[in-house]
């Protein structure tokens, strides 16, 4: 037998340094830009204070790429840009050009590989995903099928700039939600509780992380068919899955009772209101993969209702805040059900403690 | 969308003529579906792979599977690189037996430069590597911030980091530890930029390397920065500790450029749209079309700037707001952070130590303190925001607040002490 070579211990060099990747004209005007103007959707025209001046082209990516779409990408980016490109959080690509005649040619290259240029100001952009069947060890859902199925229909929305505000969806396929807040957000909701893999438990589980776990202390340690298992006070779960991750015989995951919940009027921003978190307004969306049409229709409603109903730079949240929450389910036809009063702790908070009522 | 590319070869839809993978593909009628449509198709880009690496193929068979059964497949394990307890997410198959070329499908976090800032040489040259030992897909970025290499064998992490690890790349956090942080484009180019994001970034993360790589911290820590309250990062809510840009001194207009703009898209719009959206009426339009700031109650909301981005834009006196405690739902559901240090100044050497110091403190009494698997906003939850305070050292500030208690049921009985403490601190500084 050979001698094994000796580990490599790693170099431990932690973020790396964003500026030697960065656009030249980025590095030189650093902390010295005047303003910005959008001279068509998808492009951004910057400027800075000692008059230099970039023009950014924006484009949605599937943000799973693999080695063909990367260099495909980054051929478009030598041949037309100018070899810099930077990901927005949303996972579009921003290409800068020193140039504004490199803008158009770059749009074209893009369209033409069928790459759609858009997502700034007021327009629907990238849905921010999560990852699902692809890769997650506890998804309801899959996470890239859904964002493709309504990027699907969403795709005008994205090329123009023809919404009140900008519009961020985000997803998340399990209840943990690590997607984030959104102007509409689409979240699995699992409806029934765990069912319990008692052979399992007995092999695998860590019992006091498990009871630890839920949010409702629903969860007990008992003895099963004589072994030492865990058993669900079914009365008080509310079938949030947060056992499943430390115990994978929690099985929260069903194909039937795991469905879509939509929530709306999240926002991070700080911008006229305070950030807000969305809040539910439709649930018992079926799990329809492969393109999810029931939560397709849903979103696109709201969203139809919201661009002919709210005003210029209102947000979804900031629309509905003025319009009131009748108004809200008045005007989309989703049904007002009891599930819709938050009764979790400060819920009580959430209730309207006045005569303020719009008829 | 046209139905035939113009340049097929170049195209979202490309397929390529040859395949050289040996497996054979399994039957996808559902992810076929997702093929279709003017987005691009995520599924398209499997199957390119698929063409040439048996791996893909039976990950697509699962993923195929999954929609079909509407099920996950994948379990955890254990997985490190030489030196490092975390940053690999393992994936091991369920259904390994069905799908045995994917049966390990291991996930690199890699931590993206500040601002995710690329040349298309360096995106060439990491896509190259992970061809070499993964599938050669890349999710730019997953929702912590990293970019993910997905899909390698045990033996082919080590391998992949050793490779890009030599050229500058290190691996971000994974379990109960520092997170990999994020940070927006900022000061690099925007004009609301109020701090130095690209900076603040790499000090905070590259301060806590070891708390990165060696988890043992009772739950997640992450860091976000955005320049200014736009809060392009989604910090407030979902950061432990959020850095935002803002400034205290009064926010610049240009007058001549306001008068252009009431010019341009008349008096009714910038009245309903800029004077009256103003959340605190700081903002009145004046008889000659000039436009009156009151900064003393401007709350730095961003509003009128971002509509007016000629005209108006942030004060030169600036420096960054900290709100800590931010999460998403596990376990006691979302929580925004809380202010902890409504302003401070970043300019000096000095002034970096005390946020890195400030961010040790609270990193420490949150790991002495909090529960297991518990998030900073819980711990502050559970043992009430003044207690938190008291175990970082740092004084409390009206900024805090919304508003103060609302109901009497509280011990009040050092009054006079906690009274004269604020006295001294107000003659203090
Ligand atoms: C502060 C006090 C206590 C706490 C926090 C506590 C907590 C727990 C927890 C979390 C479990 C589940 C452990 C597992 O899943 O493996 C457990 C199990 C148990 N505890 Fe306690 N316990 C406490 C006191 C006691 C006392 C005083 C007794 C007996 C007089 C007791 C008897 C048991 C028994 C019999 C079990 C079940 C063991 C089994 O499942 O086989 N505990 N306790
Ligand atoms: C030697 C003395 C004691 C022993 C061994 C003992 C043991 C236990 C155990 C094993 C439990 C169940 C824990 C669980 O379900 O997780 C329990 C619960 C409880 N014990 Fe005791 N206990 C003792 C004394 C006391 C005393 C003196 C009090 C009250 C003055 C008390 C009040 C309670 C209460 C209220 C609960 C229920 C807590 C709940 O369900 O939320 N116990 N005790
Ligand atoms: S939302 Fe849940 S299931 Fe989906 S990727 Fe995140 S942790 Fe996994
Ligand atoms: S699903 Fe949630 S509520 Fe139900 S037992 Fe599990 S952790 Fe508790
Ligand atoms: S957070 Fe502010 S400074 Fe940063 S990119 Fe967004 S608008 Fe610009
Ligand atoms: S930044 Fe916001 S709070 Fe300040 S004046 Fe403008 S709109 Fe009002």
């Amino acid at each position: 037998m050979s001698q094994a070579a000796a580990p490599r211990f790693p170099i431990e060099s932690g973020v790396p340094d964003g500026f030697q990747y960065m656009h030249p004209l980025m590095v030189k005007n650093y902390g010295n830009w005047k303003y910005h103007e959008r001279p068509r959707p998808g492009v951004l025209h910057h400027v800075a204070k000692s008059g230099d001046e970039i023009w950014t082209v924006r484009v949605g990516t599937q943000r799973q790429l693999g080695a063909y779409e990367l260099n495909m990408l980054c051929d478009i980016i030598d041949t037309y840009g100018e070899g810099y490109v930077r990901f927005t959080i949303r996972s579009n690509m921003e290409i800068m050009v020193s140039d504004a005649k490199k803008v158009e040619p770059l749009i074209k290259a893009f369209t033409d590989a069928g790459y759609p240029v858009g997502g700034t100001g007021p327009s629907v952009t990238m849905i921010s995903h999560t990852q699902g069947w692809l890769h997650c060890d506890i998804p309801g859902t899959d996470a890239s099928g859904v964002v493709k199925a309504m990027m699907d229909d969403l795709y005008e929305e994205f090329t123009n700039e023809r919404m009140p505000n900008r519009v961020h969806i985000t997803t998340s396929c399990c209840q943990i939600n690590c997607g984030g807040q959104g102007d509409i957000a689409i979240n699995v909701q699992h409806t029934k509780p765990p069912k319990i893999n008692h052979d399992l438990v007995a092999n695998v589980c860590e019992r006091p992380s498990v009871v630890a776990r839920c949010p409702v202390a629903a969860i007990r340690p008992a003895i099963v068919n004589g072994k030492p298992s865990l058993e669900v006070d079914e009365k008080k779960c509310i079938c949030c899955g947060a056992c499943f991750p430390p115990c994978p015989p929690m099985q929260i995951n069903d194909p039937d009772h795991t469905k879509l919940a939509i929530w709306v009027g999240g926002k991070h921003s700080n911008a006229r209101s305070k950030p807000m978190f969305h809040k539910l307004v439709a649930a018992g969306v079926p799990n329809n993969p492969p393109r999810w049409p029931e939560a397709n229709a849903i979103v696109k409603n709201i969203l139809r209702i919201y661009k002919q109903d709210a005003k210029d730079w209102e947000r979804v949240g900031d629309w509905i805040e003025r319009i009131g929450w009748p108004r809200f389910f008045e005007l989309t036809e989703l049904p007002f059900t009891k599930f819709h009063v938050d009764n979790w702790r400060g819920g009580r908070n959430s209730l309207n403690a006045s005569t303020h009522i719009r008829f | 969308m046209a139905d035939q590319p113009k340049n097929p070869e170049k195209h979202a839809s490309y397929l390529p003529k040859e395949k050289t993978s040996t497996k054979p593909f399994h039957d996808t009628p559902m992810l076929d579906q997702l093929e279709s449509g003017p987005w691009p198709s995520f599924v398209t880009g499997l199957k390119r792979i698929a063409y040439e690496n048996n791996m893909m193929v039976d990950l697509l068979g699962q993923l195929e599977h999954s929609y079909k059964t509407r099920l996950g497949y994948w379990k955890g394990g254990t997985v490190s690189v030489f030196g490092y307890g975390g940053g690999i997410i393992p994936r091991f198959s369920e259904v390994a037996k069905m799908f045995p070329e994917s049966k390990e499908f291991h996930t690199l976090r890699i931590q993206p430069p500040a601002g995710n800032h690329y040349t298309t040489d360096m995106l060439r040259q990491l896509s190259n590597s992970w061809n070499k030992y993964g599938s050669g897909l890349i999710a730019f970025h997953g929702q912590t911030g990293n970019i993910m290499f997905i899909g390698t064998t045990t033996e082919n992490t080590q391998h992949f980091f050793d490779e890009v690890n030599e050229y500058g790349w290190d691996l971000g956090g994974a379990g109960p530890c520092v997170r990999t942080g994020m940070s927006c484009v900022g000061a690099a180019r925007c004009e609301q930029s109020c701090c130095s994001e690209h900076k603040i970034h790499r000090l905070l993360v590259n301060n806590f390397l070891d708390d990165m790589h060696r988890p043992a911290l009772p739950y997640k820590f992450k860091f976000k920065v955005s320049g200014c309250p736009n809060d392009c990062m989604n910090s407030i809510q979902r950061a432990d500790m959020a850095v935002i840009g803002t400034w205290r001194d009064d926010m610049k207009v240009d007058q001549k450029e306001v008068k252009k703009f009431v010019a341009t898209k008349g008096r009714k719009y910038v009245i309903d749209n800029v004077v009256s959206r103003c959340p605190t009426n700081a903002l009145s339009l004046n008889d000659d079309d000039s436009l009156a700031v009151d900064n003393r109650n401007c709350v730095r909301c961003m509003h009128c700037i971002n509509v007016m981005t000629k005209a108006l834009s942030p004060g030169d006196d600036k420096g960054v707001s900290i709100l800590i405690g931010g999460k998403r739902t596990l376990k006691i559901g979302d929580t925004m952070g809380t202010v902890m240090v409504p302003f401070m100044k970043l300019d000096t050497d000095e002034d970096y130590d005390k946020l890195k110091e400030m961010a040790e403190t609270i990193i420490d009494f949150w790991a002495e303190n909090a529960l297991e698997h518990e998030r900073c906003g819980e711990t502050i939850d559970r043992i009430g925001l003044v207690n938190f305070l008291e175990g970082i050292g740092i004084d409390v500030d009206p900024h805090m607040i919304s508003r103060p208690r609302e109901c009497s049921y509280v011990r009040m009985d050092t009054w006079e002490e906690e009274a004269e403490k604020w006295k001294q601190r107000k003659t203090a500084g």
